[in-house]
């Protein structure tokens, strides 16, 4: 496996840290879970509506949350990726500033935003829009927006570095053989920056699947993702084997969509 | 396919391009017949390659009309054009396989699939890449890539080809063999044809007609004979082939007087007094003649067919001479005679 013995020991105290502080936990949670000796915890997790509920929930929003990352992602890494190096520094600016920024607070700021007397609704009844406030806050909407806005620099960047990757004669070339912009979208951009757009979604679904702040604060216990309900059994139920064993269901899952993702993608096109 | 029938006569009227202060066409006009082969041939940032984009509509020109067949296509977007061309990567498309490249301008005109088929098979059939349908651009060798490229661009009766130094990623053979591959498709499918190169061997090969253009403006227009034989200027002279330029004064008797000292008689029927250049290609010189010259070797090289002399005679000056390779090379330091006979000097 180390053909080559020197390249092996600088990596040594890495190895060690991921063994002391990840895969040992790993290891020792999964043996919560399995700690009466049956698979009850598990059969509760994946048998009982309530929890098949939660699941069903965390694939749904996950879902639709990298749907909209993607529809808004495109167009912005496509931009980025084209105009000129004025605008797309500033496209990396928006782009990049959040992502530096504490997930709390971009989320403190949503609910800010959100609020029955947040800025919007306030906005919107000022304007004789509506006269009584928006829901917009502790729903499923409220999450959707929130966990989009957080993962989108995860859709947008591997777009940006794919629409880069591909020699700009090739559209001019579809042009120049006839082709309106349309035509060239479909059949030139689209597919050879598909491993980028490929990319963007496994990276925003999976880091959907385990998203745990925006959907607590935003959700108000009303929309629960896995890992909120993993926290609830830790931290109210006190029920350690219970959330070990839905851990495991989300770690399962999660490598399941990684495998699968891997299966489906295409070897590199654009050169 | 094999006619000329979507083939039309270009003319470029007057058309001007600056990209900031740097003047990249200055005002050019130039003609080319329904199928001939001009070439734009010039040094890098000479402005040769924005004048084809401005033929091809991918650069909006400040000024001047691009007609073909006597209509202005000035105004239309790239895609209205119908202009077949090859682009110096070849840029093909790397997901589609060779088929499905060359039947893209097919396909977007909304020809009728067995139409497509055929006219596929016909285009890959002229580049000679039957077989290879299947193939990725990338399981293809350079000049095989080419040959796609060449096919994508005529296999939809473009009214014009434009080629865009196709041969500068190829090696010497190869390069050669497409060449004449190229002119032998374009005259046979008549297809009026704009080749843009730095290389002036390549550009005597393919050419009717080649176009010398240096800093934006055209310095020459003529047959590839005359170019080499009978150059404008200092700079179509130097630029095409070998050469030895002189400047100096013609007189009544038909002798010009070098600036710097020295004379050589030539036939020429500039009027006495006129400030001229002199041009004597290296492989015109002989061991005799009415002009003689006598130097010393300062480089002797052996090419197989011939000797490259560079010599320094009277009045400093060095002079590049060939000589057929025939007894022993002249050594360096060694001295040598060489003529040259006034109807082999060109004078400008």
């Amino acid at each position: 496996m180390f053909s080559n013995r020197s390249g092996f020991w600088p990596a040594v105290p890495a190895l060690i840290l991921l063994f002391a502080f990840f895969l040992f936990p790993v290891v020792r949670m999964l043996g919560f879970s399995v700690e009466a000796g049956t698979l009850d915890w598990y059969a509760k997790a994946l048998g009982e509506g309530l929890y098949i509920r939660v699941l069903w929930n965390t694939f749904e929003i996950a879902l639709l949350v990298t749907l909209f990352c993607l529809l808004l992602g495109y167009p912005l890494g496509f931009l980025m990726a084209t105009t000129t190096p004025f605008w797309a520094t500033m496209g990396f600016i928006f782009v990049l500033l959040p992502l530096w920024t504490s997930v709390l607070v971009r989320t403190y700021a949503w609910m800010v935003l959100l609020g029955r007397n947040g800025v919007f609704n306030r906005t919107l009844m000022e304007a004789g829009i509506t006269t009584d406030p928006i829901p917009l806050l502790h729903n499923f909407t409220g999450v959707l927006i929130g966990m989009v806005h957080v993962l989108l620099p995860y859709m947008v960047l591997p777009i940006y570095g794919a629409v880069r990757k591909v020699d700009p004669a090739i559209p001019a070339a579809a042009a120049g053989l006839g082709a309106s912009n349309w035509r060239i979208f479909w059949r030139i951009w689209l597919p050879l920056t598909l491993n980028g757009v490929f990319a963007g979604c496994v990276l925003v679904f999976i880091l959907s699947l385990g998203f745990y702040i925006t959907p607590a604060l935003l959700g108000g216990g009303r929309v629960i993702m896995i890992a909120v309900l993993i926290e609830q059994q830790v931290r109210e139920a006190l029920n350690w084997p219970f959330a070990a064993a839905l851990s495991a269901v989300l770690l399962v899952a999660t490598f399941l969509v990684y495998t699968l993702a891997q299966r489906f993608s295409q070897p590199e096109q654009a050169r | 396919m094999a006619s000329s029938e979507g083939s039309a006569e270009l003319s470029i009227e007057g058309v001007g391009k600056r990209f900031g202060d740097v003047v990249a066409l200055d005002r050019v006009s130039l003609k080319v017949a329904q199928g001939e082969l001009l070439t734009i041939l010039g040094p890098s940032g000479s402005g040769k390659t924005t004048l084809l984009k401005v033929v091809a509509g991918f650069e909006t020109p400040d000024g001047g009309t691009v007609k073909v067949g006597g209509t202005d296509i000035s105004a239309l977007p790239p895609a209205k054009r119908d202009i077949g061309m090859v682009f110096q990567n070849y840029a093909l498309f790397p997901h589609l396989s060779v088929k499905t490249n060359v039947a893209f301008p097919l396909e977007i005109r909304n020809v009728a699939k067995p139409e497509i088929d055929r006219r596929v098979s016909e285009a890959l059939a002229m580049v000679e890449l039957v077989g290879y349908e299947a193939r990725l651009p990338r399981q293809l060798s350079g000049g095989q890539q080419q040959r796609v490229a060449l096919a994508r661009a005529i296999v939809f009766n473009p009214r014009l080809l434009l080629l865009d130094e196709p041969f500068g990623a190829l090696d010497r053979k190869l390069r050669e063999t497409m060449q004449l591959e190229v002119r032998r498709l374009q005259r046979r499918l008549g297809l009026t044809t704009i080749f843009i190169t730095h290389d002036q061997e390549e550009a005597l090969v393919l050419s009717d007609r080649i176009a010398v253009m240096n800093k934006g403006t055209i310095q020459q227009i003529a047959t590839t004979t005359e170019i080499y034989e009978h150059p404008a200027n200092d700079f179509v002279a130097d630029f095409v082939g070998e050469s030895n330029i002189f400047h100096g004064t013609i007189s009544a008797s038909g002798t010009v007087a070098l600036d710097g000292g020295g004379s050589v008689t030539v036939a020429s029927d500039k009027p006495a007094g006129a400030k001229v250049g002199v041009l004597m290609r290296p492989e015109r010189f002989g061991t005799a003649g009415t002009n003689l010259f006598n130097g010393e070797v300062i480089e002797s090289v052996y090419l197989g067919t011939s000797f490259k002399l560079r010599l320094a005679v009277e009045g400093g000056r060095e002079l590049l001479v060939r000589q057929p390779a025939r007894g022993a090379l002249p050594a360096a330091g060694s001295r040598v005679t060489v003529g040259i006979e006034p109807d082999a000097i060109h004078v400008f």
